[in-house]
């Protein structure tokens, strides 16, 4: 316990590290998320864009990506983060490649999420006279949104879990710390220290992402 | 009247027709590879007059749903031309299609509201979809919520509200673009008896003062009655049967079309229903179709009286269409044969014995 207390700059520290990955990385990943699985969605055959080949070759691509354990994803693309960002190790490779790889998992989030809209409403927007872009942004987003702020609270929850390997490629992070300083040190009071906190800030970000999306379901 | 795209469309100088199809085919390609294509409209040649209020029924799947869709584009026919107020709409670019749509209004059975904006912003949509100025939004969505009559509601969201509610909404969005055509496709099915009437009468409203031409879908006999001056029968992808909508149901040409009557109206019993009457009633069974203008009940009764037959009804009813009664009445019919016989005669088409079995 006395471990615990006096580890507790470099546990705060971690916290920090770990909010700050998995913050980055649903901004980067999320984005990337969200906009590959428009794509997924608006390609579909009878989607607004339906393109079958698009389709077919991106549907491949999502399979193939994300089913890859993300530590051997980590250590598989370092040579990309290398080539990207400059650096194979640390918190922003862990950001880029933890984003790359949820790319690909958010990207069936959102599929199944935009497809819970009714094709009457998208039918309604186009009788209205309504063009593809503004049926996305004004109808089809909007319309899926209460689903998808669910959604993404999954994928933060997710996210803190993939992150807890950072220390692999020499990142931070709470599940750096656990293992540094709890389980290699045989501390276990120090790693449960640090599970306490990464289910406090489970449960504070899954409370707001319901709150949000009860607001967004006016439910 | 309406708002957008008009000058991008073609004159061919028919005027006369709010809708004019000729001889227009839809078909779809086959669901398997190496399977028979899938024709939804085969062949629809239809002219609605402007103003009027035309009902286009038949079973489910039997390509109603099609057929009012290529009217908006939602769907683009394979073949044959679409007029809409004298201009040909067939061979319209995509851009061009959306103007078209905004100038027709559709409502549809489940209400596709948008249940992430309010009533206001349902309204509001077809309006900056259209490209509508913003300073005329306020006055024009007062006024339909008012001619709907849910101004109170317009700040609240689409599940707050009843079905017909939703429906007073969905009707108050299509006409937002104040177009001259409305689509209504089954608009009233999902609604209970009561709601029914008042969305019907909020049509028949849209269509007096406003003046707007309403196309109905429906399959039930109810909205028909209420609404339509003039029906479409369709039946796999073909109309089958057009004419005023007195004239079709109580004097349907074509088999399908009486069948179709038949199970909304209530026509003659069935094989099992007639063995059932024959039971508990003695005589032969008769159906007789009665219609005003045509054989009266008056007269078939005192045909039956004046051969000195017995008889009650024991099956069927009547139904007013535009304030004229028709319906197809079973009577059990007691009394000498040869008096029934001649009874029958004297009746001609209108009256047939039925078989038991």
């Amino acid at each position: 316990m006395q471990n615990l207390i006096d580890l507790q700059p470099q546990l705060w520290q971690a916290a920090f590290e770990t909010v700050y990955i998995v913050a980055l990385t649903l901004l980067f990943g999320g984005a990337g998320g969200l906009l590959l699985g428009l794509a997924l969605y608006l390609t579909r055959p009878g989607a607004l864009f339906a393109q079958r080949v698009v389709h077919g070759v991106l549907n491949v691509l999502v399979n193939v990506f994300r089913p890859i354990p993300f530590i051997i994803f980590l250590a598989a693309a370092q040579p990309l983060a290398r080539l990207v960002i400059g650096s194979g190790s640390g918190n922003p490779a862990i950001v880029f490649t933890l984003s790359l790889a949820a790319s690909f998992a958010i990207s069936r989030i959102v599929e199944q999420n935009l497809l819970t809209v009714q094709p009457g409403v998208i039918e309604a927007a186009r009788a209205a006279g309504a063009g593809p872009f503004r049926i996305i942004g004004t109808v089809v987003l909007p319309e899926a949104l209460g689903p998808l702020l669910l959604g993404y609270t999954f994928v933060f929850v997710a996210l803190v879990d993939m992150s807890a390997v950072a220390g692999y490629i020499g990142g931070g992070g709470l599940g750096n710390f656990a293992l540094l300083y709890g389980y290699r040190q045989f501390e276990p009071v120090v790693t449960w220290g640090a599970v306490l906190l990464i289910i406090v800030l489970v449960q504070l970000v899954q409370f707001l992402g319901n709150h949000l999306a009860r607001k967004a379901l006016r439910r | 009247m309406t708002p957008a795209g008009d000058g991008t469309a073609r004159s061919t100088g028919s005027v006369g027709s709010a809708v004019r199809l000729r001889d227009v085919v839809k078909t779809y390609p086959p669901r398997e590879k190496g399977g028979a294509p899938l024709t939804a409209v085969d062949g629809v040649s239809l002219d609605v007059a402007p103003g009027e209020i035309f009902g286009i029924i038949g079973y489910s799947g039997a390509g109603k749903s099609t057929l009012v869709r290529l009217v908006n584009a939602l769907e683009l026919a394979t073949s044959g031309s679409i007029e809409l107020d004298g201009r040909d709409v067939t061979g319209l670019r995509e851009r061009e299609l959306r103007g078209l749509r905004a100038g027709i209004g559709m409502i549809f059975q489940q209400f596709n509201l948008f249940s992430s904006k309010t009533v206001w912003g349902n309204v509001e949509f077809p309006l900056r979809a259209a490209g509508v100025p913003r300073q005329e939004h306020q006055r024009r969505i007062s006024d339909l919520l008012h001619f709907v009559g849910l101004a109170d509601k317009a700040h609240a969201y689409p599940d707050q509200l009843s079905g017909g509610q939703k429906q007073r909404v969905g009707i108050a969005r299509a006409l937002a673009t104040e177009p001259r055509l409305l689509l209504a496709d089954e608009a009233t099915s999902a609604l209970d008896p009561e709601t029914t009437q008042e969305v019907l009468a909020l049509l028949r409203r849209v269509n007096a003062e406003l003046g707007v031409t309403i196309i109905v879908i429906t399959h039930e006999m109810d909205v028909i009655k209420s609404l339509a001056d003039r029906v479409a029968v369709m039946d796999r992808g073909r109309v089958v049967e057009t004419g005023r909508t007195f004239d079709v149901f109580s004097q349907p040409r074509e088999a399908s079309t009486r069948r179709f009557v038949s199970t909304v109206v209530g026509g003659t019993p069935t094989a099992e229903e007639r063995a059932v009457l024959a039971a508990r009633h003695p005589g032969t069974l008769v159906a007789v179709q009665v219609a005003e203008g045509g054989v009266d009940q008056r007269q078939a009764f005192a045909t039956f009286a004046r051969h000195g037959l017995g008889f009650e009804i024991v099956h069927g009813g009547v139904h007013e269409v535009q304030g004229r009664t028709f319906g197809t009445l079973t009577l059990a019919v007691t009394g000498d044969g040869g008096a029934v016989q001649e009874a029958l005669a004297e009746l001609g088409g209108a009256a047939t014995a039925l078989e038991v079995r």
